[in-house]
């Protein structure tokens, strides 16, 4: 291929900024020094989705590295979000970490506060949150520019495609008013792409979507969807995950079906379907059942 | 023994913004004793302000600001004044301005930065406020409650995503101060104060400077001893 200039960053970013509905997955690193899961879901996926996510010690739980697993799926081809949560590392470390990524090649960024410490396997250790998502946000521009927090000029400018996320299903008033102001300020500090957390009721996120238009906020945004494994998860994350909600309908849905891959698959094809018109795109989690998902985009399409 | 020290005037009046009718209450607790918020002080500053066109609606000092029954019950005949006013400009630590913003409703400006002996402090009258001494308040913009003690991740920039019910999720019995945050600015009427960014905070005013653990303050029972 011959390399044309492009003012796009990554395939990513050009399919989202050209107006095209988008799919992105999501990889979590194993619990371990190994690669094959990786490698494998990277198989899957390739082809498939249009960014890969990478979490970053999701649920404060300790595992393989995101950097290090973006760097694998993209040297296999794929296209990594690098996602950075705000928790463990300081701004030295953020910023180094950041610049490591460029080198690499790695183009696409989520900046995220992240989960608390207590609520993963390690409570006992420091929680850093050095800096906020937003203040994140503002150090990757800062870099951009070819300046470090603290003002010294860099040999060389990184640049990425810089994403954040949101809530639509925030619970309370002032939790979705402290969502969409928040979603403002992160895109005032240079957030080009949003993902949400996952959607089960399309009602909430299509009102969502309505309000922020009112704002005159327009940017693209990808609706979270998770794959609903059982009504057993449904019950989990009704209690245990902040934000996501599972309608009683749709739970029911999975404790009666005798397939279970279908109805999930159903559900999940369901409410893209539902939210296709109001979004940019979608970010699939499948949690473990990514051989699924090549089956469901055949669904979406 | 709580250290504070005086914000520049400067910073003081560019805080204030448009605000006009200023009510100024000091503390005749710490702060009188480190000569940063004692009637001398309040004089002071007053001065500045009015220099800078501020009109200084009434002053007070009141002993202890971090006991919310004492500020309570000394206001009581000032608080027609002070609900004219357009905001209060507080001489106390970052509970004394929690305290206050509380009591008086009114959004509060601190006029001093409280700073740390390297560890938390509680105050003289232990409320339920708390202060980090962190050296750089900023509770004007939170409306009187402090984002490092009142969110677990001392966020600065607004509410992660892990509230439920407006509750933590370190702690479902806990508060989300981000919750708490908004629902007193809306109070006070200053929901426009979310939008606005905070940068980083400054670490390395958490280390105690060798001025101050050379002072009288630092150790009073060797002084007494």
């Amino acid at each position: 291929m011959i390399a044309k200039k492009t003012k796009f960053l990554s395939k990513f970013q050009e399919k989202l900024e050209s107006g095209e509905f988008a799919i992105t997955c999501e990889i979590g690193p194993p619990k371990g020094a190994e690669d094959e899961e990786i490698k494998s879901a990277g198989e899957i996926l390739k082809g498939l989705a249009d960014g890969v996510n990478v979490t970053d010690l999701q649920s404060s739980v300790m595992r393989l590295g995101s950097l290090t697993t973006c760097h694998i799926l993209k040297e296999m081809g794929l296209d990594p979000i690098y996602q950075v949560t705000c928790r463990d590392r300081n701004r030295l470390a953020l910023q180094s970490d950041i610049l490591s990524a460029y080198v690499l090649g790695i183009k696409n960024i989520l900046a995220l506060t992240g989960d608390f410490t207590n609520i993963g396997d390690h409570p006992q250790a420091e929680p850093v949150f050095d800096l906020d998502s937003v203040q994140l946000l503002w150090a990757i521009k800062k870099l951009e520019e070819g300046y470090d927090l603290a003002g010294k000029e860099l040999t060389e400018k990184p640049s990425f495609f810089k994403g954040a996320v949101v809530n639509p299903g925030a619970d309370t008033e002032a939790a979705l008013e402290l969502q969409i102001i928040k979603m403002k300020k992160k895109i005032d500090q240079g957030a080009q792409f949003f993902q949400t957390q996952a959607i089960f009721d399309p009602e909430v996120f299509i009102k969502f979507m309505e309000r922020i238009s009112k704002m005159d906020i327009d940017i693209p945004i990808l609706a979270g969807i998770i794959l609903l494994k059982s009504d057993k998860m449904a019950n989990y994350m009704n209690k245990f995950v902040p934000g996501v909600f599972v309608p009683e309908s749709t739970s029911k849905r999975m404790a009666e079906t005798q397939d279970k891959i279908a109805t999930c698959l159903e559900i999940a094809a369901e409410i893209t379907n539902a939210v296709k018109p109001y979004c940019q795109g979608v970010h699939i989690q499948a949690l473990g059942w990514e051989k699924h998902i090549p089956a469901l985009i055949e669904k979406i399409k | 023994m709580i250290l504070t020290e005086q914000k520049p005037i400067e910073e003081i009046i560019e805080n204030f913004g448009k605000e006009k009718k200023i009510f100024i209450v000091g503390c005749g607790g710490c702060p009188e004793g480190a000569e940063t918020g004692g009637i001398k002080e309040i004089n002071k500053i007053k001065e500045g302000l009015e220099k800078a066109g501020k009109k200084i609606t009434g002053t007070m000092s009141i002993d202890f600001l971090c006991q919310k029954a004492l500020i309570r019950s000394r206001v009581r005949p000032r608080m027609e004044t002070i609900e004219k006013s357009d905001a209060v400009l507080v001489l106390s630590c970052g509970l004394g301005v929690q305290a206050s913003t509380e009591v008086l409703n009114k959004i509060c400006y601190p006029a001093l930065n409280t700073k740390t002996f390297g560890g938390r402090i509680t105050g003289m009258w232990h409320g339920s406020e708390r202060c980090d001494t962190c050296g750089d308040c900023l509770l004007e913009y939170t409306g009187g409650i402090c984002p490092y003690t009142a969110c677990p991740k001392q966020l600065l920039n607004g509410a992660c995503a892990g509230q439920s019910n407006g509750k933590c999720e370190t702690d479902p019995d806990r508060d989300c101060g981000w919750e708490l945050i908004y629902k007193r600015l809306k109070k006070l009427g200053r929901l426009e104060n979310l939008y606005r960014f905070i940068e980083p905070r400054n670490y390395s005013k958490m280390l105690p400077k060798e001025e101050d653990r050379k002072s009288k303050h630092w150790a009073l029972d060797e002084e007494v001893i």
